[in-house]
């Protein structure tokens, strides 16, 4: 009498599983190209629509009310302008909170009620910020329709949902690492200086990008406010700190403006400057892509 | 009877070498936890004397009544089952217990005479006298170099760190395995070598005392070995507390051994005997120390 050979074809419930696991595959891949895919048609309409209008001329001009003459001088120059004062006041706002509440605050009441409110800020809808800023901002410290006062209402927008990405940067890092520096000598400053946050910069820069990118498209807030789309004159380069107290435009108004343009060469504009927008902000992630990268060593 | 300062110093830190004052002599009554005859205090010089230590964590008593002198210069082991609150105990020693939310230490700690949950105690100070090794190897995500000299660094040691940093991985017996490779990452060494830079990196610092949280746990027999001779090394110049599960690794490093014992997984948890190693498991003279050495439990 022969032995059966053991039977490791898959069969039975064993067969069944692994068919399972083999159409989770392509659902997944279905889900992933849905989003590639509206993107892709996206960028390929718009390219289509505005690629030719891409030049030195239409990225250096101011506006005009004739399509071929206008340009988006002010709007590059507001939005650089507002992104960089924006990152500068809410960067270190932001993970100064999120060290505060995951390394040194008490767990109490108190603290609950902050996170809380954290996370009902970061869902407020952003024409609320602007409103907000106008009435704080604009009148009250009588700032008016300024890059700065636009900084400001912005910095607000983004802090909630940049502590709350800082916060689980941070919790990220594994206890031994701090347990360790602290069994070192080390004071909980020492610690989180040379310790959690290093570990952490990756994550906090995820939220960076996250954030960075929400402010650069943002328009109901900057309306609210008093961004202007037909400006004659743009932030100086010479004199970078006086002009935070200038009247500004950015892209996504300059855009907004040329869309509801009924003429077709607007149209053509607009699609233009949605492509010039879209390249600064990917030049934006690709920078803070870096930087994680560089964190990520060892 | 003059009190070791461990109060933050507000004058310029020469950590290096504050001369740790004169030894007190063995003649505090330490109050007999139950009044058995199993706890036997070694007559020698004492580093710490614990009287009726107990920890809290939230509302649960997780260890209570711990009343020993732990002497200089000699491993001092701690056994028993595991949640038998070997590793809360020895977390008292250096403050880390102060790390948990909720827990609270109740009794006396004194170091050298100085109690070291008194007022004006700095944990910091504390720390950077009585060194820690984990149970799980965490070297920081850092060169070998780096995270031998962070403990120096932060507490700001002057001096070659090049000298520093040859001397502690000498020291840990972990110098010829890296010196052509300093520069690499802590994380690229095996498990065994990394438990040993974290040794390096408590000895740089150079504290008086060492903690060991069943630093071998995570190791092999081979990497066990190493470390258990390094310990037997160290004690030379250094008083070294390891907890341990394997019981007879106490015998095989220690000079005095400490059996504790729960009423349940992490509740109540006593000093049940204390003596001589030898002692401890030649002639145990509590039933439930025989018991736990002989494998009936545990």
């Amino acid at each position: 009498m022969t032995a059966q050979p053991v039977r490791l074809k898959a069969h039975g419930a064993v067969a069944r599983r692994q068919a399972v696991s083999s159409v989770s595959r392509y659902v997944f891949l279905g889900a992933t190209l849905v989003g590639v895919f509206v993107l892709a048609f996206l960028a390929y309409d718009t390219i289509g629509t505005g690629g030719d209008r891409l030049s030195w001329d239409f990225i250096s001009n101011y506006p005009s009310r004739f399509a071929d003459k206008a340009g988006l001088r002010p709007a590059i120059l507001g939005s650089a302008w507002v992104l960089a004062a924006t990152v500068v006041l809410a960067i270190p706002v932001a993970v100064g909170t999120a060290i505060w509440i995951e390394e040194f605050a008490p767990r109490n009441a108190l603290l609950t009620f902050v996170k809380l409110n954290l996370a009902n800020l970061a869902g407020v809808p952003s024409i609320i910020y602007g409103i907000l800023g106008l009435a704080i901002f604009v009148r009250f410290y009588n700032l008016g329709p300024s890059i700065l006062a636009g900084a400001l209402t912005l910095a607000l927008m983004i802090i909630p949902m940049t502590v709350i990405a800082s916060q689980e940067a941070i919790r990220q890092v594994p206890s031994s690492l701090r347990d360790g520096a602290l069994a070192l000598g080390a004071t909980r400053w020492q610690a989180v200086w040379h310790n959690v946050l290093p570990g952490a910069v990756p994550g906090i820069m995820t939220g960076v990008i996250l954030a960075i990118s929400r402010a650069a498209g943002e328009t109901a807030a900057i309306i609210m406010i008093g961004g202007f789309t037909f400006l004659h004159f743009s932030p100086s380069l010479a004199n970078p700190i006086a002009s935070l107290l200038d009247a500004f435009t950015i892209l996504p108004i300059q855009i907004y403006g040329w869309t509801i343009d009924p003429r077709q060469e607007f149209r053509e504009n607009a699609s233009a400057a949605i492509i010039v927008l879209m390249a600064g902000v990917m030049t934006l992630n690709i920078i803070a892509a870096l930087i994680r990268e560089r964190f990520r060593r060892y | 009877m003059r009190q070791l300062d461990l109060a933050e110093s507000k004058r310029p830190v020469s950590p290096l070498s504050e001369p740790l004052e004169p030894l007190l002599t063995n003649d505090v009554a330490i109050p007999e936890s139950g009044g058995t005859a199993a706890i036997r205090n070694p007559s020698e010089e004492a580093v710490f004397r614990l009287a009726d230590v107990g920890v809290w964590y939230g509302n649960k008593h997780a260890i209570s009544e711990i009343s020993m002198s732990i002497p200089l210069k000699r491993v001092t082991a701690l056994i028993g089952p595991s949640g038998c609150g070997k590793s809360t105990l020895l977390r008292c020693l250096n403050r880390m217990n102060d790390l948990i939310p909720g827990a609270q230490v109740e009794g006396s700690v004194e170091y050298h005479g100085a109690d070291i949950y008194g007022r004006d105690v700095d944990p910091v100070e504390v720390r950077r006298r009585i060194g820690m090794v984990f149970q799980k190897p965490n070297p920081f995500p850092k060169s070998i170099h780096e995270n031998v000299v962070f403990g120096a660094k932060v507490n700001g040691i002057r001096g070659d760190m090049g000298e520093i940093c040859e001397t502690a991985l000498r020291q840990a017996a972990l110098w010829d395995e890296v010196k052509n490779d300093l520069r690499k990452s802590g994380l690229a060494l095996s498990g065994g070598q990394q438990q040993r830079l974290c040794i390096a990196r408590a000895l740089a610092v150079q504290p008086e005392v060492i903690l060991m949280d069943e630093p071998c746990s995570a190791l092999d027999p081979i990497a066990t070995l190493k470390i258990e001779d390094l310990i037997r090394e160290l004690v030379q110049n250094y008083t070294i507390i390891i907890v341990t599960h394997n019981m007879q690794q106490a015998a095989r490093v220690s000079d005095y051994t400490a059996f504790m014992l729960a009423e349940e997984h992490g509740v109540n948890a006593h000093l049940i005997e204390y003596g001589p190693t030898t002692e401890i498991f030649t002639n145990p003279r509590d039933k439930r120390t025989e018991d736990y050495i002989t494998g009936r439990f545990g």
